[in-house]
């Protein structure tokens, strides 16, 4: 099995699991004690907890805190709680949990188109009135990069707040400078699956989404797994160490892909990428035909979490191709742990199972 | 444990089980994303729904299971997107319930701790704990479930220190922590009677929780629930040697009267302040508490004793048991008490 889905999740870095080890602990020793006791193993996971919130800090800007969460649908649902007024401008391609959240904020939701090309004007500029701008980082579809520090200020010449969703991003690329909020998740940037975070610039108030305890500041009841956090920190030291290396082994795979592929159109700007990311069409191609023809390579036409609607992609919608080339669609995620063999292997394979339904 | 130092804290957290850890090697191994069409999401995917369906054989649940990422989300997620509003809190709930109290009435406790089940014939949502964190005490839910539903409400029972030892309450939504019961931290519950007591809201979970779904861990917590409470008849002997060896040496155990579980038992030592004494155990290599973990360091009078009108609530520690404290431990933390009391 070939595994080119590493939009959808990435798989543990050996890294991270030895990193959670001493936190998921028996009784042979004090690791699994509750970060918010105040006795002195309580201590020990509290501290383990801060040397990864530092780590994960690591990949994001200074001048904001980062509050844990479970992953990055919370942090979103979180960071969109602070719009204390005004519409959401939400760009089209955003992933349906920014959408989902602004909505159930009770946000009057106003999209911000993009190009053909799957890009936001960096021009936009955004009416008065407007409370928070989302434009993600790294479209998690088509690998689209935004001109998200721009799109930062004009937010902020509206009066608005500058949300930026970096799932896709973070770990992988440097940070968007000027974001107000950022969300990211570990669990695509090869931590594991349970936890993320929402990093909040200093002086933004964050009211908790979920109420209990006095964990992260009040923000964020609920006690903190150790083991999570620690998995997740050692997964963003390793990405930050290695992100020239990782950015440069995605550009040779996408290369090899590309070739081997010729034929297909690609989804989405060919320069404003991150190269882990392929999304190509072939006319007349039934992609879902294709997936089931192909049980030895993992792929997908989409984003995991709006797969089984039948419908087509709303990010290949609003670059403007129609609905049937948007079905004649496939996603391909590549990742550090992908070899060069496995990208040429199963690319040959997609070609040959293209050709055998005649087209 | 460490030879020199004795963890009464499995309130706050309880060591994962051997074999829970080993479900979540399991389920690292499993790492696909479950809402991925392709074999390895769909085994992701059979993987979760196998542990579901386990969740619901342990507890012997027939109603629907949506895993959060611990109680206090399963509480916000019962509270903020139950059909009925809420009516009523107990004054002895955890503070991921009374933070959410609004408008809500607050159902007063007696001398006992218990709520008076009369009290919660409302035709809202009503929230009364199983097991009070702090005191053990465990509240009479069937005749509060009787009461809630004659008059048409809604009950929403926070569990997280009763599950996995005890009997599920009758109840039509109920919170639980697996990192109370041997299972990972970053892990919960809601079980959900009927769906239609809740409103959803897209995404995963049949659209009552989005969110990418956390595999290892719920094996672990299933496997976790699965392991049995057959130790809580040892907790039950070791409460007792407490309660009777604190007693006789000056001490209070608070609700001694009461229904209890086994695991939690609170003690007051007249004359130390609850700080006083866990910055004594401390350095004993003792862990206790004063109440819950997720207030502690607040310095703040423990809201369940004062609702309880329990005498001295400044100076009352939190011993907790699990399954692998032993006799040895309970007679040196017996003694250690002694010493901080100055009576040994």
């Amino acid at each position: 099995m070939i595994y080119l889905d590493n939009q959808a999740t990435t798989p543990l870095a050996p890294e991270a699991l030895a990193a959670m080890m001493p936190w998921l602990s028996g009784p042979e020793s004090m690791g699994f004690a509750n970060p918010t006791s105040p006795h002195r193993p309580g201590r020990a996971a509290a501290a383990a907890i801060e040397v990864a919130r530092d780590q994960v800090h690591a990949l994001l800007p200074p001048g904001g805190r980062v509050i844990f969460t479970s992953g990055a649908t919370e942090a979103i649902s979180l960071g969109l709680l602070s719009v204390r007024q005004g519409a959401a401008a939400i760009s089209a391609i955003e992933h349906s949990a920014v959408t989902a959240a602004a909505l159930a904020r009770g946000l009057d939701v106003q999209v911000i188109p993009v190009s053909g090309h799957g890009l936001v004007d960096p021009e936009t500029v955004f009416a008065p009135g407007t409370g928070v701008v989302a434009v993600m980082q790294v479209n998690n579809e088509i690998g689209t990069i935004q001109p998200v520090d721009q799109l930062a200020q004009r937010a902020h010449e509206a009066g608005a707040l500058f949300f930026c969703d970096a799932v896709a991003g973070a770990g992988k690329l440097d940070p968007p400078q000027g974001a107000d909020m950022i969300a990211l998740t570990a669990h695509k940037l090869y931590g594991p699956k349970g936890i993320g975070a929402l990093w909040v610039r200093d002086g933004l108030e964050v009211p908790p989404l979920i109420h209990g305890g006095a964990q992260e500041g009040g923000s964020r009841p609920g006690t903190l797994s150790p083991a999570l956090c620690a998995g997740f920190g050692a997964a963003a030291a390793l990405a930050k160490a290695r992100m020239d290396a990782d950015f440069q082994h995605l550009q040779g795979l996408a290369a090899a892909a590309r070739s081997i592929l010729s034929r297909w159109t690609l989804n989405g700007s060919e320069t404003m990428r991150w190269p882990g990311n392929l999304n190509l069409r072939l006319p007349g191609l039934d992609a879902s035909r294709l997936m089931s023809d192909l049980r030895t390579v993992a792929f997908s036409l989409g984003s995991a979490c709006g797969s089984g609607t039948g419908k087509p992609s709303h990010v290949i919608s609003a670059l403007g191709v129609p609905d049937r080339e948007a079905k004649s669609s496939i996603r391909l995620g590549f990742g550090r742990y992908t070899t060069i063999t496995d990208v040429e292997d199963a690319c040959a394979k997609i070609e040959a199972a293209a050709k055998a339904q005649g087209v | 444990m460490s030879a020199d130092s004795i963890y009464l804290d499995h309130a706050a957290s309880t060591p994962l089980l051997p074999e829970a850890r080993e479900a979540m090697a399991r389920g690292f191994a499993i790492w696909a994303n479950p809402s991925s069409p392709h074999r390895q999401g769909r085994a992701a995917r059979a993987a979760l729904e196998d542990a579901r369906a386990r969740l619901k054989a342990a507890l012997n649940w027939q109603g629907e299971v949506v895993f959060t990422s611990g109680a206090s989300e399963a509480l916000a997620l019962a509270i903020t997107r139950c059909a009925l509003p809420l009516a009523a809190v107990s004054a002895v709930e955890h503070e991921a319930v009374l933070r959410h109290r609004g408008d809500a009435a607050v159902l007063s406790v007696d001398g006992l701790g218990l709520v008076s089940p009369a009290a919660c014939a409302l035709g809202g949502l009503v929230a009364v704990q199983q097991v009070n964190n702090e005191t053990g005490v465990m509240q009479p839910c069937a005749a509060i479930a009787d009461a809630v539903r004659g008059a048409g409400g809604l009950y929403l029972c926070d569990a997280a220190q009763g599950a996995g030892k005890l009997f599920l309450p009758d109840a039509d939504l109920i919170a639980l922590s697996a990192h109370k019961f041997g299972g990972p931290v970053g892990i919960g519950a809601l079980l959900v009677r009927d769906w239609a007591m809740l409103r959803p809201t897209g995404g995963q979970e049949r659209g009552y929780r989005p969110g990418t779904e956390n595999l290892p861990d719920a094996l672990a917590m299933v496997t976790a629930l699965e392991a049995g409470a057959d130790w809580l008849a040892r907790a039950v002997y070791l409460r007792d040697r407490l309660d009777q060896a604190i007693s006789a040496a000056g001490g209070v155990s608070v609700a001694i009267d009461t229904a209890r579980v086994p695991s939690i038992a609170a003690y007051r030592m007249p004359g130390r302040s609850a700080q006083v004494q866990l910055i004594r155990f401390d350095g004993m290599g003792i862990a206790v508490s004063a109440g819950s973990a997720c207030s502690s360091g607040t310095l703040r009078t423990s809201h369940v004793l004062q609702a309880m009108g329990t005498e001295g609530a400044d100076e009352v520690i939190r011993v907790s048991i699990g399954r692998e404290t032993s006799e040895a431990e309970i007679d040196r933390f017996i003694a250690a008490w002694q010493e901080v009391a100055g009576v040994s």
